[in-house]
């Protein structure tokens, strides 16, 4: 039953995978960016999990102590910190795409943007 | 520590802040600056590819105060250097060959945004190179795909922007499996530097321990990679992309952007895991029989595709299958074969690109291969580059690629067995289809129109640019030709200490 | 000479740069009128043959995809991608059962990497903040490669959405807005009184907020793209109440251009300073100061100030395009 314990990564895969999923069955663009999100999120909730030890405090030197019984595991919240800001921007791309994408073919359904886009001229 | 030794980071850099100064710039200065820094990163690139050539050996470079495990660090070697010094001289020469249809196509008041994102694909590719630390190399990745994808999508056409979203989707797919698959590596190691990955990988290999859990971090940092270099059976998105994007910018990413995902892959293979560990792992075999797929499905569509610059899209995936056949070979030289074939494949299918681009421009703009009949007799250079580069995929001796099937039929052989046979058989075979859609479009050029043919009438422009691009990929694939003995050495030699 | 031969170069290049400056106008007056554009008989019978001979085999394939292809292909692929998806999550879960409990101390990751920077990292970096001195100090070249994945975005985002002079020429969207300037994209708030009240309360309360978390990122939770956010929430919120008139009074295009321009340099330039000196073995001269004063851990405060600014104008860059296509 280690996957009750370790609870948080139980949830982060079941995120991932259902993230995977809405990013591969969906046609809907704005779905599957939703479903690009979940996964990043679910990648982020892992690696925070993997940081934290039981009974100690945040990595914020308080009180001149500086054991390292007293605090968490500072480098995964690091990496995550980085991971949210590439996140954000990979979002941020893919909506204004799919803006200008809708204006052009005035749906957002990927496989009738698709077929479309195939009878321009080239 | 000698001052030739910081020319690594410095180039990356130097690279950086010309990306943020060029978005203050009109696009003549962009433009400017960017040929600039291209010439001089290259200069810089090959003072210490002459550097790491004379002492034979690599560093590393702090990237900080702080020392291996606990700071970011660039680790710089022969094979780093000399794969650097192929990917600096394409992507300077794609960018002047490509130079006149870049400027026609992009709109006017953004084409500083073009140069911005060349530059940021160019820094990307340098610190992918270079890095000593998978999260870095993350980072990284992701600066790649996201430039990479802006220029798809730099023509603004329909055709541009599905191409853009379709790379976008798989791109991301690809960095979501890479990034699960460094952190659950980092997870049962507690490591992000290379070095110290390795160690704690062979101790647990030693021990047994999460035995199951690292064959699935191999998987997931292959099929990432895999995706994002469009081997056999993720390559859907590539053909659309390369093909509507303007020319140097299809020349950059089939020479380069996928070009540095799979030294990224050696590199997690030869450094990260070992390589003894991953060919007890069967992902090899996987890999092996994907790139033999590739290699004769994507010949197959090059031979059906109908414009010219769909079917030099379509040979980068049998390219690419290529590679990965050399790589699943499970022997050393099987890997200085993959990397042979990457730096000759980036200085040909660059060439390839600009030069069919610009021709069909010349002939009428329709992009029928049919169409390019006596292309030779209005514009013999870009012919004969053309030629050239069809030629030398074809396997013709004393060209690049005749080496890398030389060197690959030869570890097919060391290996023996079942490999054997089927390289070979699909050797063959992928030659033959070659031979058929690059000898037939190379000859076409060079046929004389009669009257009756349905030849649009030539538009010739003349311009230098394209002109000294196209000349300095020439002499760039003449070179390797005539060293590739030598380069083949030091990439050998160069991987004996990458490990 | 050799000097010659470079000026004989320049010359040359200057040259060519002026022609295609030339052949670029002349291209854009061109796509002004493509449609006008005069074909030949050759040309026309060509477009003909190829049109007709693609709606022929358009037609045939449609026919039988229609009837059964897509159904088919469709789902062989959603079943394709449940079993993955399956195998994906069982292959994952059996090695969430191999990992270490959650919450124990004898995790691999917690070896002598993450014990340096807690037992160190305040005399080596100067943040209390143990993260911060992580991110900005220890592993500062991962740091400086987000900041340009930000920057990435930003450029292809506005190169996507932001509305030129030419801009409808190429993309539908600018277009549109082009034809008409008082849609809904253009939309400039009324007077609505309970808005711009709350605004007026808020927006300098939610900076101040902002100010605090960027300038208390090495004392504090939070940091250049924390409080950058908080920022860039704040001139968002400023311009819904108030309108974007108001807001170029101070905030234009090329304030955001300047802005990011300085905020990146002053990062690259003073990242180059501690890589370079890194690096050679030079002790760096910049003070780290008294731990928990505002004025201390060396660069990391500018570091998080440039950061701070960088994520503020790109947040609200990102809101203006997304909503009006320009800034």
């Amino acid at each position: 039953m280690q996957l009750l314990v370790n609870y948080e990564e139980t949830a982060a895969i079941i995120l991932f995978c259902i993230g995977f999923s809405t990013m591969m069955l969906h046609k809907n663009l704005i779905k599957k960016i939703i479903g690009m999100d979940m996964m990043d999120a679910a990648i982020f909730l892992f690696l925070a999990s993997q940081g934290y030890i039981e009974g100690r405090k945040a990595p914020i030197v308080a009180g001149g102590v500086q054991s390292v019984e007293a605090y968490i595991n500072p480098i995964p919240a690091g990496l995550v910190l980085t991971g949210i800001v590439v996140s954000v921007s990979v979002t941020a791309l893919m909506l204004a795409l799919a803006v200008r994408l809708y204006y052009r073919y005035h749906t957002l359904n990927l496989d009738e943007i698709i077929a479309l886009a195939g009878k321009e001229e080239v | 520590m000698l001052f030739v030794q910081n020319f690594p980071f410095m180039t990356i850099l130097l690279t950086l802040i010309c990306a943020v100064v060029t978005s203050v710039l009109s696009g003549r200065n962009a433009r400017r600056l960017t040929i600039m820094m291209l010439s001089v990163v290259t200069v810089m690139t090959a003072a210490v590819m002459v550097y790491t050539l004379s002492t034979g050996d690599s560093y590393v470079y702090m990237m900080g105060h702080f020392p291996a495990p606990w700071g970011n660090e660039i680790r710089v070697g022969v094979l780093e250097t000399t794969m650097m010094m192929v990917f600096c001289v394409v992507i300077l020469f794609s960018f002047l060959g490509g130079m006149l249809p870049s400027i026609r196509e992009i709109e006017r008041s953004k084409y500083n945004i073009y140069c911005i994102l060349v530059d940021l694909l160019f820094l990307a590719l340098q610190a992918l190179v270079y890095t000593n630390d998978l999260f870095t190399a993350y980072v990284f990745i992701e600066i790649n795909t996201l430039a990479a994808a802006g220029l798809v999508m730099m023509r603004q056409k329909g055709r541009n922007l599905v191409a853009g979203v379709r790379y976008m989707i798989m791109n991301l797919l690809g960095s979501s499996l890479f990034l699960f698959g460094i952190v659950l590596l980092y997870s049962i190691t507690g490591h992000l530097l290379m070095e110290n990955i390795r160690e704690s990988v062979a101790v647990l290999v030693e021990t047994g321990e999460y035995k199951v859990p690292l064959t699935i971090v191999v998987a997931l940092i292959t099929v990432g990679l895999a995706l994002k270099s469009a081997l056999y059976p993720f390559e859907k998105w590539l053909p659309g992309a390369y093909s509507n994007a303007t020319p140097s910018v299809a020349a950059m990413l089939s020479s380069l952007v996928s070009k540095g995902y799979i030294f990224l892959l050696i590199k997690v293979y030869v450094r990260v895991i070992g390589f003894d560990v991953i060919c007890s792992m069967g992902v090899l075999d996987v890999l092996f029989i994907f790139g033999l797929m590739g290699m004769i499905m994507g010949s197959v569509s090059a031979v059906r595709a109908k414009t010219t610059r769909m079917m030099v899209a379509y040979s980068s995936v049998a390219q690419i299958g290529y590679i990965f056949t050399a790589l699943g070979l499970r022997s050393e030289i099987g890997i200085v074969c993959a990397l042979w074939h990457m730096a000759a494949h980036a200085a040909t299918k660059s060439m390839l690109f600009i030069s069919c681009a610009e021709m069909d421009d010349a002939c009428g703009g329709t992009h029928l291969r049919k169409n390019l009949r006596g292309a030779f007799y209005h514009s013999p250079l870009l012919a004969l580059a053309f030629s050239l580069g069809a030629i030398n995929l074809t396997g013709i001796p004393l060209l690049s690629v005749f080496m890398t099937k030389v060197t690959l039929v030869q570890a097919a052989i060391d290996v023996g067995g079942r490999h054997m046979g089927l390289v070979l058989g699909t050797v063959a075979i992928s030659t033959l289809l070659n031979a058929v859609y690059f000898l037939g479009t190379a000859v076409n050029l060079f046929t004389p129109t009669k009257e009756g043919d349905e030849v649009l009438p030539p538009t010739v422009r003349k311009n230098r640019y394209t002109v000294v691009g196209l000349i300095g990929l020439i002499a760039l694939n003449l070179v390797m030709g005539v060293l590739s003995q030598p380069i083949l050495t030091a990439l050998a030699e160069g991987l004996t200490r990458f490990a | 000479m050799k000097s010659k031969m470079m000026n004989k170069l320049s010359e040359w290049l200057t040259d060519e740069a002026s022609a295609l400056e030339r052949e670029m106008e002349a291209s854009q007056e061109r796509a002004a009128d493509e449609d006008e554009a005069a074909l030949t008989p050759a040309e026309i019978r060509w477009a003909q043959e190829e049109k007709e001979e693609e709606e022929r085999i358009a037609r045939r394939l449609n026919e039988w995809t229609d009837e059964t292809g897509t159904k088919i292909s469709r789902t062989l692929y959603s079943i394709l991608c449940l079993v993955i998806c399956l195998t994906l999550i069982v292959l994952l879960l059996y090695t969430v059962t191999e990992l270490p409990s959650f919450g124990s101390p004898d995790h691999p990751i917690n070896n002598e990497v993450s014990a340096r920077y807690i037992e160190k990292g305040l005399q080596e970096t100067g943040a209390v903040n143990i993260v911060t001195g992580m991110i900005l100090d220890y592993r500062a070249f991962d740091t400086l490669g987000e900041s340009s994945v930000l920057f990435t975005a930003a450029m292809v985002v506005l190169f996507l959405l932001r509305k030129d002079k030419e801009s409808h020429k190429y993309s539908p969207l600018a277009k549109v807005m082009h034809d008409n300037p008082h849609s809904d994209t253009y939309y400039e708030p009324k007077n609505d009184i309970i808005l711009q009240k709350t605004a007026f309360v808020l927006v300098p309360i939610v900076l101040l907020t902002g100010v605090y978390v960027v300038l208390n990122g090495h004392l504090s939770p939070g940091g250049g793209f924390s409080g950058g956010a908080i920022m860039g929430a704040g001139l968002i919120l400023y311009v819904i109440a108030f309108g974007f008139a108001k807001m170029r009074r101070f905030f234009t295009y090329k304030t955001y251009q300047f802005v990011v321009l300085i905020a990146l340099l002053t990062y690259a330039c003073s990242k180059c300073y501690s890589f370079f000196t890194g690096a050679n073995h030079i002790p760096s001269v910049i003070p780290l100061g008294t731990p928990g004063a505002i004025l201390s851990s060396g660069l990391i405060l500018v570091l998080n100030i440039c950061v701070g600014f960088v994520v503020t104008c790109t947040m609200y860059c990102f809101y203006a395009v997304f909503r009006k296509g320009e800034l």
